[in-house]
């Protein structure tokens, strides 16, 4: 798993307790999310990857799995870079 | 961690303390019987940028951090909470564009926000949907070039005044949020009078029958309404509240000092009583150690941390519960005086009541602290 996968895992980890989260899985379909978490989370990535979740983003589809939100880091990181 | 607030925050205090002494707390008690804020008011608020002063620069606002946008709060709840709520309101709806806007509603609503021109106002609550948020009954359905609007709102505070709405609605369904600038054909608000506290907050039903509005009326995207947009205006209010309900404590403790000294009864001033000494010693300490929860809060809401929600919720339960509990004391402490117009402390105990019902009810918080406290390793 590489490292950002890794950190979106243990943050996930705290909500999915003794279960092993993996990539690939959809934590909707796992039934613990909440607003709370929703929240939660969108402030976790902004903090931990450094980049500004927008109204765009707002998509299941990318916070449905550890692989999904990953994929959003990398584009939100992409876009941010210089040209 | 630092405790200590920094010589600029001291000195924003000093400057918000000056203008509530002389220009909110000796009329509160007005306003309070005249269920009215007046347009002077309003307008030495924007002078003075108090309003939408979180807004960011690039957008024309004053940038203030949340450590002394909690001072500010604080101050002016102190003077007056019908005050304090036209500023926690307008600076919700503020942050929710500010946090979910596209770049267009931001250009468009930010710098009037941040300017006060237009007041903003949250219409989220309804007749049959308080706490159960999700169970709102209005809705929007796509009228082609835009969204049409049905349903009634219910105390909307500052609604009377309001130049813009943030609308929830249910879109086939989902909870979705719409900025509803308030001259919109379709549109009726009814002030509502005789509330318990917050008196001067200008409540309003609002109703929006075949309300029109541009498709890029819509904050965020639907589906994410309650669970984003009112989540993240909600957050920025509980915080508000908070910092209010420290104030109210605070102004509690304040009129207490000067009643025990000033009072007699049995030969000796009232602060000589060792039970009411006792009260006092509770108001002291609690205030201190709400102050403590709001500042931890505000310094976590700074650096973005995820951790901000939940230190933010507590806040907002121990101070609430706090100042109903110092308001209550400080009328005892007042006896037959607590009970008139003559005294200010009446008036904050119908205050600080409502602070235990708005955003989020005292038992609201008991649900979901836990589940936050517990999901954590």
């Amino acid at each position: 798993m590489d490292p950002v996968q890794d950190k979106i895992k243990q943050f996930l980890s705290r909500y999915f307790k003794n279960h092993d989260l993996q990539p690939e899985e959809d934590i909707f379909a796992l039934g613990f999310v909440n607003s709370l978490l929703a929240m939660q989370l969108v402030a976790f990535v902004e903090k931990e990857f450094g980049i500004a979740v927008a109204d765009e983003d707002l998509d299941l589809d990318n916070f449905r799995s550890i692989q999904a939100i990953a994929g959003l880091v990398a584009r939100k990181t992409a876009e941010a870079a210089p040209a | 961690m630092k405790l200590e607030l920094t010589a600029e925050q001291r000195a924003a205090r000093a400057e918000f303390r000056s203008f509530v002494a002389a220009e909110i707390a000796p009329h509160a008690g007005r306003w309070d019987r005249e269920e009215a804020i007046p347009p002077h008011v309003i307008d030495r608020l924007r002078e003075r940028r108090y309003l939408g002063s979180n807004v960011s620069p690039e957008f024309g606002g004053a940038g203030r951090d949340m450590i002394a946008y909690g001072l500010l709060t604080e101050e002016i709840a102190k003077g007056c909470s019908s005050v304090r709520s036209l500023l926690t309101v307008h600076d919700m709806v503020a942050h929710a564009i500010q946090r979910w806007g596209s770049r267009g509603q931001k250009e468009r609503y930010l710098p009037p926000l941040a300017r006060g021109e237009i007041l903003g106002a949250l219409a989220l609550s309804e007749p049959n949907a308080g706490s159960d948020a999700k169970g709102i009954e209005t809705t929007a359905v796509d009228g082609g070039d835009g969204w049409v609007l049905d349903g009634r709102k219910k105390w909307t505070t500052f609604g009377q005044i309001a130049g813009l709405l943030l609308v929830f609605a249910q879109v086939e369904g989902k909870a979705a949020a719409f900025l509803v600038e308030r001259e919109t054909p379709g549109i009726s608000v009814r002030p509502l009078k005789g509330i318990l506290g917050t008196r001067a907050s200008m409540l309003a039903e609002i109703e929006l029958r075949a309300c029109r509005v541009p498709r890029e009326s819509l904050l965020g995207r639907v589906g994410f309404g309650i669970s984003h947009i009112a989540a993240a205006a909600l957050e920025h209010g509980r915080y508000s509240v908070a910092w209010g309900s420290v104030g109210i404590a605070q102004a509690c403790l304040d009129a207490c000092r000067a009643y025990t000294a000033e009072r007699r009864q049995f030969g000796v001033p009232l602060a000589d009583h060792q039970l009411i000494r006792r009260l006092l010693t509770d108001m002291i300490v609690d205030v201190r150690a709400a102050r403590l929860l709001c500042l931890r809060a505000g310094s976590l809401r700074d650096s973005g941390d995820p951790g901000a929600f939940m230190e933010t919720m507590a806040a907002k339960y121990f101070a609430s519960r706090l100042a109903v509990r110092a308001a209550n004391d400080a009328v005892q402490i007042h006896g037959a005086n607590g009970c008139s117009d003559d005294y200010p402390v009446g008036r904050y105990l119908r205050d600080a009541k409502v602070m235990e019902i708005i955003e989020g009810s005292t038992q609201i918080q008991q649900i979901t602290l836990p589940l936050f406290e517990f999901q954590e390793f």
